[in-house]
């Protein structure tokens, strides 16, 4: 089986992400690492090292930013000259959409969001959250190649080798594209999206004697980002805290926000609708501090603790502060 | 300026869904516009009042998809277009792609077409891009921002890294994020119109294609990974004792 891997990467820094789809491509089967940017040999090292077999690299200054229409250009192209059998994306924003143009210029099937795949008499045969996670889908794809997304963190990701190398086959630059890049203004923090803790702040968060929920809120937030820092975490809210503009939309959790799976879910001050626990759900083990003892959150956690968390936040920080030697 | 809107009628969010025998059951709780189109909406009123033309709303579906129609006509949208053909069975993305392009183009000398990021019961995300590849026209995804001066249109697209600001040339296609703005209520007299709007339906043949044949197909469900059986509460006499219980819990998982 002839399995490409597309690495999402911005501005020659791969995603984490992109390594996990590598994994799952080698045990598949034989791996080319597709990288399409510019300025891209430290990738390309990180691609072997990560496991590919080959590197198929169109880097070239006209790639130098993210354009839709241009780096689904190129992959169609090579794609349908080299006919790989399976084409595995990680689900970020630049993976879903390559993958979503690329599957209109090959005639071929996508399917988003994957966190389970396997081949059956060659087929590929993928299982997906749907009905924010409610429920599971098996798919099957009639067309080849096979255009999937791998859900983050939901495949191993590999140990890397160094010394690694193999093959770069340069692949032709199809740069048109009617969109122009003026600039980028970055978020600040880690990306929930690959984080492996996550501590989540709802709107337990805005109400503490004596501050009005702003100022409740600023501290409560302060407290979440201590014991996140302790944990090389991200901070993630619930839409209430949102909605009222106390943190910025970039760390929704939930079904209209982002969709995690951290090794590490700690949700302060969240009841635990149904809409945030989509985004959630598939987090390895949830931690719930929550002052209701029948808050739902505590029907999907793994450890919970009723009380205060502008009492237990503090304390849990010092806590894994002093037996994590920091 | 000449709007499109594509809207779908999905389960709100909160319904349940179970699985039983590798079959879906939905409950019954009434079907709404899907949340992520009310944003798409709001961006297309939103370029309309900027700088003037119409929205028309337009959906493919069963009569459950005037849902979503009417919801839109309700916020603002000043006509809708149901697109239902009897041979049309289940749509992937692609297949769905193609009847709004095709639909675009009837419609003719659309400006700009307006997604919303998702439907919640596929959870896909693909439509948009498939439709403006379909289209050939520039696909500016996860917009948060947008300005039109004269033909120019400018995004500003939610991305990991924080924002990526675009530009293209009209005809382009949108799908819009939560942080575009809240969308807006419908006015009692905008619900009044939506009530007695009698919706048009394109056919296949209205379309001038062939029934599409889906690449993707849905097979069996499974109910989502049972969650550990039991919470454990973590007691104590203080913050601090709960605090040091919890820390112990969290670092025995060996996740950290
Ligand atoms: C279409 C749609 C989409 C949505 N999408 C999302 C989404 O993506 N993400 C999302 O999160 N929500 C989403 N929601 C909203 C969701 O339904 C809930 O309203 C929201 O998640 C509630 O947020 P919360 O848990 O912070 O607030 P609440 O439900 O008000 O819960 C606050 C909790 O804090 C606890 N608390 C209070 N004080 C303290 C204290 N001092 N210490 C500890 N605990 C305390 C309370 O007991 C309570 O359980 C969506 C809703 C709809 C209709
Ligand atoms: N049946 C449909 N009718 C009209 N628009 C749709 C339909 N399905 C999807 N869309 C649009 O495409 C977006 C993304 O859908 P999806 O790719 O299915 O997640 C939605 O938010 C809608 O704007």
């Amino acid at each position: 089986m002839n399995i490409w891997v597309y690495i999402d990467h911005f501005k020659g820094t791969p995603l984490p992400a992109s390594w996990e789809a590598l994994g799952l491509a080698k045990r598949l089967g034989n791996a080319a690492a597709v990288l399409l940017g510019h300025q891209l040999d430290e990738a390309v090292r990180a691609a072997f090292a990560f496991g590919a077999d080959a590197v198929l690299l169109a880097d070239d200054p006209a790639l130098a930013d993210y354009r839709a229409e241009a780096f689904a250009s190129t992959l169609s192209a090579a794609a349908s000259s080299q006919t790989p059998d399976l084409i595995l994306f990680p689900t970020t924003s630049r993976g879903r959409e390559i993958a979503a143009m690329a599957a209109v210029d090959l005639n071929a099937g996508v399917l988003v969001d994957v966190t389970a795949l396997e081949l059956a008499d060659g087929r590929v045969v993928a299982t997906r959250p749907v009905y924010g996670g409610k429920a599971l889908v098996r798919e099957t794809c009639a067309a080849r190649p096979a255009l999937v997304t791998l859900r983050g963190r939901a495949f191993p990701k590999p140990e890397p080798q160094t010394g690694r190398s193999g093959p770069v086959t340069r692949l032709q630059v199809r740069a048109e594209a009617r969109t122009t890049v003026e600039g980028y203004t970055a978020s600040e923090g880690v990306s929930l999206t690959d984080a492996s803790v996550i501590v989540s702040g709802g709107r337990g968060l805005t109400a503490f004697p004596g501050l009005d929920e702003k100022s409740a809120a600023a501290k409560g937030f302060a407290l979440l980002g201590e014991l996140a820092a302790v944990l090389n975490g991200a901070v993630g809210a619930s839409r209430a805290v949102v909605d009222a503009g106390f943190i910025p939309y970039a760390h929704q959790v939930g079904q209209t926000g982002k969709l995690v799976s951290p090794d590490l879910y700690i949700a302060c001050g969240i009841s635990g609708a149904i809409q945030h626990l989509a985004g959630m759900r598939t987090a390895k083990v949830i931690v719930a501090i929550n002052t209701d003892p029948h808050a739902p959150i505590f029907q999907v956690a793994r450890y919970g603790a009723v009380g205060d968390l502008y009492q237990i936040v503090p304390a849990l920080t010092a806590a894994l502060k002093k037996k994590l030697g920091k | 300026m000449k709007i499109v809107v594509c809207v779908k009628t999905t389960l709100p969010s909160e319904a349940q869904v179970r699985v039983e025998g590798g079959k879906l059951v939905l409950d019954n709780t009434p079907p709404v516009i899907n949340p992520w189109d009310e944003y798409a909406v709001e961006a297309a009123l939103q370029q309309k009042e900027a700088v003037g033309g119409t929205v028309t709303a337009i959906s493919i579906g069963d009569e459950s998809a005037a849902v979503a129609l009417k919801h839109a006509l309700a916020m603002g949208a000043d006509d809708a277009i149901r697109i239902s053909d009897a041979s049309l069975a289940a749509l992937d993305t692609l297949a769905a792609a193609r009847l709004l392009a095709a639909a675009i183009q009837k419609i003719g000398g659309v400006d700009l077409v307006c997604f919303g990021r998702q439907a919640i019961d596929g959870d896909s995300g693909v439509t948009p891009a498939q439709t403006a590849r379909l289209l050939g026209w520039p696909a500016l995804t996860l917009a948060s921002a947008v300005h039109v001066e004269g033909r120019r249109i400018r995004v500003e697209r939610s991305i990991e890294e924080g924002r990526q600001i675009v530009a293209a040339e009209l005809p382009a296609v949108l799908s819009v994020v939560k942080d575009f703005a809240e969308p807006r209520y419908p006015t009692f007299m905008g619900k009044r119109k939506a009530d007695r709007a009698e919706i048009p339906v394109w056919s296949l043949a209205d379309l001038g294609l062939p029934a599409p044949a889906p690449l993707v197909a849905w097979g069996d469900f499974a109910e989502p990974p049972a969650r550990t059986a039991q919470c454990e509460m973590i007691a104590g006499n203080s913050p601090e004792e709960i605090a040091e219980r919890l820390a112990e819990k969290i670092l025995a998982e060996k996740i950290l």
